[in-house]
């Protein structure tokens, strides 16, 4: 293509934006609607996914030695677990490590805690971490029948129902982002169906004329992808002003420390750029499907 | 240079508008298409520059097998063919000269030979002090006057004309038949569809004849033929 086409292309594609009027506010109303709700699911599915991944990679089994077993068990039980296939690490925990712990976690109230140290009543432990964490119930099931073993806790059904929520909230996730993104493109093929019609003439006379399909849609094409910008100026907006808000008020009064969210930097500007990504792409998509009929000429 | 080999045309409504059409028409003649309302003149021309497609047989224009010409390939034929239309198809919002420019635009023209090639054609048509005007302002002598230089701006081998003086008053009529005569005596093949016993009566040219989707007369300087 040659330059002065393209520069025609870009000033026609520009004019149409304003010749359009509110036609172009309801095409961008339509994408900045589309991509408030789609940055909003997209930032909450990414963190629930995070927040997934580690709680999955924090799956540990603690596997509590039977207390009449002697030094010798104890080191041959570490070796059989090591030996397994789907076992990543297996640290051994003195019980008197154990209560330190447990001490720390409590902060002031473990003081209470201090008078075990005398008569320790909890176990030696083995903490093994499983390669793959959907590996998890498998290796617990394995140790469970080892010598030496007291129990294995592993919280069974929550490891097994969080495994399972997160594959459904992947999933549905998606669905739900995936439709939001059609409902676009088809409103917005729809508002610029409506324009080209007043436009149709002139299209018939560029076909008569001699014009190449893909010459008549480039300013389409351009006039898309402007209005996909567009409708993400907001978005992108609220995501910036609104994620920032959340990493640094919220963030501090939520001590649990499963629920770190994402960081601002980058992990907002990252969405931000997907969110820009996706408004161009249904401004263009929407844009170029609706002038496809007028083409048939 | 035009050359129809058994040619039909059903529309999808059922509507047989052409029924079995062997033509051959010569570099630089000037052909009229008459025949009554509804006897296929539209869908002749029309087929010349794929407009419509035939049914059955083969439309050849300059060498280009019509029938089975590549989709992507209807723009370049269309660069040879101009057209004039009975309603002009003028765009309202452009200037004239904006008008014929946009022709040459979308064939991706450079800027320069652009403004060369539309001030040269608006001389041939007689209307070079009308350049800033729009199509509204002119007289519908002065439109056609436009719609014939955007058909012939881009120098091509024939030009096509649907019922051009349609719409105009007799004198005007003339002066675009004037236009008409000096573009072919250039060399540039002409076929025009008319109603215009006067015209056809006047300026002596090929006459062909459809009536009911066939070819009823094919006559060199012929006449209308018709009763009005």
């Amino acid at each position: 293509m040659k330059f002065s086409t393209f520069k025609r292309h870009l000033r026609e594609g520009l004019k149409n934006i304003f010749r359009n009027g509110w036609m172009t506010v309801a095409s961008v109303g339509a994408v900045t609607v589309t991509l408030i709700l789609v940055g909003a699911f997209l930032a909450l599915m990414l963190n629930l996914n995070q927040m997934a991944t580690k709680v999955e990679e924090d799956v540990e089994i603690d596997v509590l030695i039977d207390p009449t077993s002697d030094e010798g068990d104890i080191t041959a039980l570490g070796e059989k677990i090591k030996k397994l296939d789907q076992v990543d690490t297996a640290v051994f925990s003195s019980k008197d490590e154990e209560l330190k712990k447990l001490i720390k976690s409590f902060g002031e109230e473990g003081q209470s805690w201090e008078l075990y140290e005398q008569d320790n009543p909890l176990r030696h432990v083995y903490i093994v971490q499983a390669k793959q964490p959907k590996d998890t119930i498998k290796v617990a099931k394995k140790i469970e029948g080892f010598d030496s073993v007291e129990e294995v806790i592993y919280g069974k059904d929550v490891v097994k129902r969080l495994f399972e929520f997160n594959k459904y909230a992947r999933n549905i996730g998606l669905a739900l982002i995936a439709g939001l993104v059609f409902t676009a493109i088809f409103l917005i093929s729809n508002t610029i169906k409506i324009t080209i019609m007043a436009r149709s003439k002139e299209i018939g006379i560029m076909k008569l004329v001699g014009a190449t399909n893909g010459f008549i849609r480039w300013p389409f094409f351009i006039e898309g992808m402007f209005l996909g910008i567009l409708g993400s100026i907001i978005p992108i907006t609220f995501i910036l002003t609104g994620y920032y808000y959340i990493d640094h008020n919220v963030q501090d009064k939520i001590t649990y420390h499963f629920v770190d969210i994402l960081p601002f930097y980058p992990f907002a500007w990252q969405l931000s750029l997907i969110i820009l990504l996706i408004g161009t792409v249904i401004g263009i998509w929407g844009s170029v499907m609706s002038v496809r009929k007028f083409l048939k000429v | 240079m035009i050359l129809m080999n058994e040619v039909y045309k059903t529309y999808a409504n059922g509507v047989t508008a052409l029924n079995g059409i062997n033509i051959d028409i010569e570099q630089g003649e000037f052909v009229y298409i008459v025949g009554p309302s509804g006897a296929g003149k539209s869908t002749f021309v029309k087929l010349i520059f794929r407009e419509e497609k035939p049914t059955n047989g083969n439309v050849i224009v300059n060498n280009m097998d019509l029938s089975d010409i590549k989709e992507k390939r209807v723009p370049y034929l269309r660069r040879n063919v101009g057209v004039v239309y009975q309603d002009f198809k003028l765009l309202s919002k452009l200037t004239v000269y904006e008008n014929i420019a946009f022709a040459l635009e979308v064939i991706e023209e450079s800027p320069r030979n652009i403004r060369q090639r539309v001030m040269e054609v608006l001389e041939v048509v007689g209307l070079a002090d009308k350049t800033k005007a729009f199509p509204d302002e002119l007289s519908g002598g002065e439109q056609q006057r436009i719609s014939i230089a955007r058909a012939i701006v881009n120098n091509p081998e024939i030009v096509i004309a649907d019922e051009p003086t349609g719409n105009l008053d007799p004198d005007t009529s003339w002066g675009i038949m004037e236009t008409f005569e000096e573009i072919n005596s250039k060399g540039t093949t002409i076929i025009m569809a008319t109603h215009s016993k006067e015209i056809v009566n006047t300026m002596k040219k090929r006459v062909i004849a459809i009536e009911d989707g066939v070819i009823v007369r094919d006559e060199h300087r012929g006449e209308y033929g018709y009763e009005i």
